[in-house]
């Protein structure tokens, strides 16, 4: 009688267990690699319709973010410049540049130049500029090193495991609040950030804030 | 087996090569837009501020306040007075009320904080250009992208009233911009103090240094 099983199918739940072990494996991997902000945002770097460079206004001259960022400390969200205020400088530097084509004209019609924005949590989160940066956290913990950017990219994940890490510790990124733009300052040494941010949590009453209705109300 | 073990590399090589790297491990930028994994509601029917909106004809989402109307918001305490910003005083304005003459002082008294404060917004919309002692040599001048820069020295804008101060930074003059939008009333007059300080540095002689103080100077 021929075998209705050839021999090779004894081998068949061996490789089932195998392969699905494999796939699973792979699959888990992948999603735990590719499905977080972590790779779904973090390098994002869209193309602006002005070669506007935070390396040379905020690098190289030194200008401080909120020469442009008016709104940073007042307000939740931080605004982009109008034309005119970068028509302060550029009545005279750079007059005829057609790289800067776009800038005369919205100051000029009072049209807005459409900038692409880089950063966006989802609407169902609420978001605070002027908590945070009144209570001594600077730009670069959310934003990276943009005074080094050509180009603004989308440096940190801003996801909420992001978010939590730091409110569940606040002290060891609090600094003091004349270093909040101050992108290249350091802490002398880990424990001197302790002592300060210990300190400065109870003097401006700082909060460990993890509770969901901070976040999501 | 064999078969099926080679697709499998084959898919996750693939996978690897079309997904890339995280920007954290060694991965580069993009261009692409960021995924959205479950995109349930994190796009609302709301408006942002600074957004593109279809609903207003300019097609911005901040709108400007129509022309001739003001904000009624919280006043400005100066001691203990009161003001909000329909009214015509010198805080707001620069002007004696009911003129076109400038107030001649400060109204907003000076106290440490002030000056603090007016030495923290100068460093912040002035230094740029007018450099951090006032004297017009800011980076701007220095690595010769701007040729013309007020110094804030000359006699002409010592002797200035404080009002005039407060209108040239609100509206602007000449080739300066007008900084009005982008700086408070408040601030505006701190920086005014400390503008006057740093003349004040200047004009200085030994006369006005403390008593006390006058053995520590190097002559
Ligand atoms: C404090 C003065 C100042 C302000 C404000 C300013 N710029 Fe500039 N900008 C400069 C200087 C100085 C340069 C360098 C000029 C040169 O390369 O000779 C420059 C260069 C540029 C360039 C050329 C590319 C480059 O990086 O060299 C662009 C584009 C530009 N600016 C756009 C803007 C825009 C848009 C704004 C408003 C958001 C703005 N600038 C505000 C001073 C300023
Ligand atoms: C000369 C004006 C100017 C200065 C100074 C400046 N910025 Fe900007 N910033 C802009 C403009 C214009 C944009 C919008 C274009 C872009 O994204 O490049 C922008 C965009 C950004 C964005 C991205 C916003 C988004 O769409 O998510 C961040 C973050 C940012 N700036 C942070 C900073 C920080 C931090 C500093 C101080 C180190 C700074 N900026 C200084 C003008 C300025
Ligand atoms: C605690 C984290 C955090 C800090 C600190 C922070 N930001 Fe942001 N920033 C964000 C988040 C989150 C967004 C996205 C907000 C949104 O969805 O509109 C954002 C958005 C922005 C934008 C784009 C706003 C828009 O509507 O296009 C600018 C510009 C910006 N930040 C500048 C700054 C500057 C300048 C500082 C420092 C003075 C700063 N940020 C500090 C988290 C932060
Ligand atoms: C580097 C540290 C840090 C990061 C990152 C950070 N926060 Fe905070 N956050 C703070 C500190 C410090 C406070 C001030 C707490 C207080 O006022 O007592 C705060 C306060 C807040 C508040 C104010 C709550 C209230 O009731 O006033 C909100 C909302 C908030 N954070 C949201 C966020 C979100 C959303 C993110 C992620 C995009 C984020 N934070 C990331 C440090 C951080
Ligand atoms: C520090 C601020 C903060 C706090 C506190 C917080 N969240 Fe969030 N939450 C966020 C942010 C930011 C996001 C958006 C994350 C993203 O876009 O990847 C989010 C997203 C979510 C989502 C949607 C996830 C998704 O991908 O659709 C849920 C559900 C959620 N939070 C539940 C909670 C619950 C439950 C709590 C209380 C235990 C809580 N959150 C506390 C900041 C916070
Ligand atoms: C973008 C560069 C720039 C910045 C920033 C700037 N100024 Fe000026 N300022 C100028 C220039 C250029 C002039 C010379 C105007 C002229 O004579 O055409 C000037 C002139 C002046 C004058 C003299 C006006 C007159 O009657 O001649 C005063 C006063 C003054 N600035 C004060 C300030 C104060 C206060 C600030 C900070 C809020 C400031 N400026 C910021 C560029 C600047």
């Amino acid at each position: 009688m021929s075998a209705i099983f050839p021999k090779w199918t004894n081998r068949l739940p061996m490789m089932i267990i195998v392969g699905v072990l494999l796939v699973g494996t792979a699959v888990t991997a992948g999603v735990w690699y590719y499905f977080t902000p972590k790779y779904t945002r973090v390098g994002y770097q869209p193309i602006q319709p002005v070669p506007f460079s935070h390396a040379t206004h905020a690098g190289q001259l030194g200008l401080d973010c909120r020469y442009c960022h008016t709104g940073v400390e007042k307000s939740w969200f931080s605004n982009i410049p109008a034309a005119s205020t970068c028509m302060n400088c550029h009545n005279q530097v750079l007059k005829d540049d057609p790289r800067l084509t776009l800038v005369r004209e919205s100051a000029a019609s009072g049209k807005p130049i459409p900038w692409v924005q880089v950063h966006k949590v989802p609407d169902f989160v609420y978001f605070n500029h002027s908590v945070h940066v009144n209570r001594g956290i600077s730009c670069v913990e959310c934003h990276g090193p943009v005074d080094q950017m050509e180009e603004v990219y989308h440096a940190k994940p801003l996801s909420m495991a992001f978010c939590l890490e730091c409110h569940r510790h606040p002290e060891t990124k609090v600094r003091p609040l004349d270093k909040i733009t101050d992108l290249n300052w350091r802490p002398e040494s880990e424990a001197a950030q302790l002592e300060f941010g210990r300190r400065a949590r109870e003097e401006w009453r700082v909060e460990a804030l993890q509770n969901c209705s901070a976040c999501h109300r | 087996m064999r078969y099926f073990l080679v697709l499998f590399g084959i898919t996750v090589l693939a996978v690897m090569g079309i997904a890339g790297r995280r920007l954290d491990d060694g991965g580069g930028t993009t261009r692409k837009p960021p995924i959205y994994v479950f995109p349930d509601m994190d796009r609302q029917l709301k408006l942002r501020p600074q957004e593109p909106n279809a609903f207003f004809p300019n097609g911005v989402s901040s709108q400007l306040p129509p022309p001739g109307t003001i904000a009624r918001s919280e006043p400005l305490r100066v001691g203990d007075e009161a003001f909000y910003r329909y009214q015509d005083v010198p805080v707001f304005t620069g002007f004696v009320s009911g003129t076109t003459n400038f107030v001649e002082h400060n109204p907003i008294p000076v106290t440490a904080q002030v000056m603090q404060r007016g030495q923290e917004r100068y460093a912040i919309h002035c230094a740029p250009c007018h450099g951090a002692v006032g004297d017009g040599n800011g980076i701007t001048r220095k690595i010769g992208a701007m040729p013309v820069v007020g110094n804030l020295h000359e006699k002409r804008i010592v002797s200035m009233a404080d009002g005039e101060l407060f209108y040239v930074i609100t509206h602007g003059r000449n080739l300066m911009g007008a900084y009005g939008p982008n700086i408070p009333p408040e601030d505006r007059w701190a920086i005014i103090w400390y503008v006057r300080a740093l003349q004040r540095s200047r004009l200085g002689t030994l006369d006005d240094v403390p008593q006390e103080l006058r053995a520590s100077l190097n002559p």
